[in-house]
């Protein structure tokens, strides 16, 4: 049982830091909606049909060839887990909020060791295969997905209809059932007051901005989710070229703001990246909020070369690890609001000390 | 995101309309949605994807000069015993028959929310055997007619044959 060691590492392959562009993309994900074809979709399931639907799952999994083509995975069921853990699934971005709500033996995931893989059965759809990299690899997860798919359409019968594709429990995910998402950091267009243009434009294109933790959300830390919304009449190469020519045009509008800002305003950017990374490591009680919009102004000097000596993988493992939850997993009990917003002053200060001075 | 209204507070309300296939997002604060009327967002605290669904299902166009046409009766899947009408309170469907037994009503709906109904993307290898030859054949055929448009008669034989194939194959 690997599960329980992803449990307890912060650190997820995602957040490595790695990938092309990783200075602006922070990770790629795609997500494919399936059913299984005549079986009442998840909302309409007793905890009885739900279960079958999981052992149907957990069965086809078990597969060789699964081992073979994907690589290992391990199911475990929602029961078994207890709340604290479903939301850590939740912060490390393996499940969705929705699907961490219910712990029932009808629910459960499906992972690969390295977080690169993760299959949500019953949330919304009976099985949500979802890919997760690092960097701006749109391509490689869609490859993954695509395999993941291919190796489990062996053994289960995906609901399929030749004009409206793969059928899903949403009418808005209907066809390719693929939602593409790029997580962006987008520092320097929120600070030279782009963010809102360039990204209000994309609704036009048939794109979907969110924050950090999907649907709902709000942009903390100027990370922003873009993702397709528009999933029939389109093939899933079509979405993805769309997401990444998008992706590009968004990137280099960021370097350019970013540029600006190194050579137009040097002493005012300086000052803002020192003052959070003094802020960052020397406060005794910060909260959530606070210190991942400081880690964004921190990891915007790392990434100029304004601050040297700083990593940007303690960065992206730190807006991991302050979320409340993984606090509390840290120290093995429950705290407080008050209690969290000290350790994760600690933590910050302890993971940033090294690189002080 | 900042709020489009008051450009202070963070936007926590993402509003998306869609009106004759034209789409807009408005990015709102709580503080703004609750002063925009429309978005009636006081009463309806969880504003979902399903319930912006499940009134565009309801929704009957206006009759000219008020002549009311009577629908036949609520119609229901077999396999699952979802009735359109749960569909349209629910904003989801509640098999994959459901897509058959409503599709009168959900080809609309499609083409409102994607712009289109038809797939074009990806087909099971396993279970959509006939319907992936179909699809190769016409692949096929396009090109075919474009080798002949270029006169490349030579490449075009060899394509009339591989679709002579492929069509054997089919049930």
């Amino acid at each position: 049982m690997f599960i329980k060691d992803i449990l307890n590492r912060a650190n997820s392959k995602w957040m490595e830091g790695t990938g092309p562009e990783s200075d602006v993309v922070i990770s790629c994900r795609v997500r494919l909606a399936r059913n299984l074809a005549g079986v009442p979709c998840p909302h309409l399931l007793n905890e009885e049909q739900g279960r079958q639907v999981v052992k149907r799952v957990v069965d086809a999994i078990a597969h060789k060839e699964v081992e073979k083509i994907v690589g290992h995975l391990e199911a475990v069921a929602l029961s078994e887990l207890s709340a604290l853990d479903r939301q850590i699934l939740v912060e490390k971005h393996l499940i969705s909020p929705q699907h961490a709500e219910a712990a029932t033996q009808s629910r459960a995931v499906v992972l690969r060791e390295d977080e690169a893989v993760s299959i949500l059965v019953n949330e919304e759809d009976h099985l949500r295969i979802q890919c997760l990299f690092p960097g701006f690899q749109l391509n490689v997860a869609w490859d993954l997905a695509n395999r993941v798919d291919d190796v489990l359409e062996k053994r289960l019968d995906f609901a399929f209809d030749e004009k409206y594709g793969y059928l899903t429990a949403c009418p808005t995910n209907v066809g390719t059932g693929m939602r593409a998402s790029v997580m962006m950091h987008l520092p320097g267009l929120v600070i030279t007051n782009q963010a809102n243009r360039v990204l209000s434009a994309l609704s036009q294109l048939g794109l979907a901005v969110r924050g950090l933790y999907g649907e709902g959300t709000e942009a903390a830390g100027n990370l922003f989710q873009i993702s397709n919304q528009i999933t029939l009449g389109l093939t899933e190469e079509e979405i993805i070229n769309n997401l990444t020519a998008v992706t590009h045009k968004i990137l280099e509008q960021e370097r350019m703001a970013r540029e600006l800002l190194r050579t137009q305003t040097k002493e005012q950017l300086e000052d803002r990246v020192g003052r959070a990374f003094g802020i960052l490591t020397n406060a005794r009680i910060i909260t959530s909020q606070e210190a991942i919009s400081y880690l964004s102004d921190v990891r915007l000097g790392a990434d100029l070369g304004i601050i040297r000596g700083v990593d940007t993988r303690i960065l992206n493992e730190l807006i991991v690890l302050t979320r409340p939850n993984f606090l509390q997993k840290l120290a093995g009990h429950e705290m407080s609001p008050f209690a969290r917003d000290l350790k994760r002053a600690s933590i910050i200060r302890e993971k940033l000390a090294p690189s002080k001075g | 995101m900042y709020c489009e209204e008051c450009k202070k507070r963070p936007a926590t309300v993402h509003v998306t309309k869609i009106v004759n296939n034209k789409k807009t997002e408005r990015h709102l604060c709580e503080y703004c949605a609750r002063e925009q009327e429309q978005i009636g967002f006081g009463f309806e605290p969880s504003f979902s994807i399903q319930k912006l669904l499940a009134s565009l299902l309801n929704y009957e166009p206006p009759t000219p000069e008020g002549i009311s046409i009577a629908y036949p009766e609520p119609t229901k899947c077999e396999n699952c015993g979802l009735t359109y009408s749960q569909f349209g309170q629910l904003g989801k469907v509640g098999c994959s028959e459901c897509y058959q037994r409503f599709s009168e009503k959900l080809s609309p709906l499609l083409r409102r929310i994607h712009g289109s109904a038809r797939h074009t993307g990806k087909i099971p290898k396993r279970t959509g055997g006939a319907i992936r030859l179909q699809k190769e054949i016409e692949h096929l055929r396009q090109q075919l007619q474009n080798a002949i448009q270029r006169e490349e008669f030579e490449q075009a034989a060899q394509l009339r044959d591989q679709i002579r194939e492929l069509e054997k194959k089919l049930p």
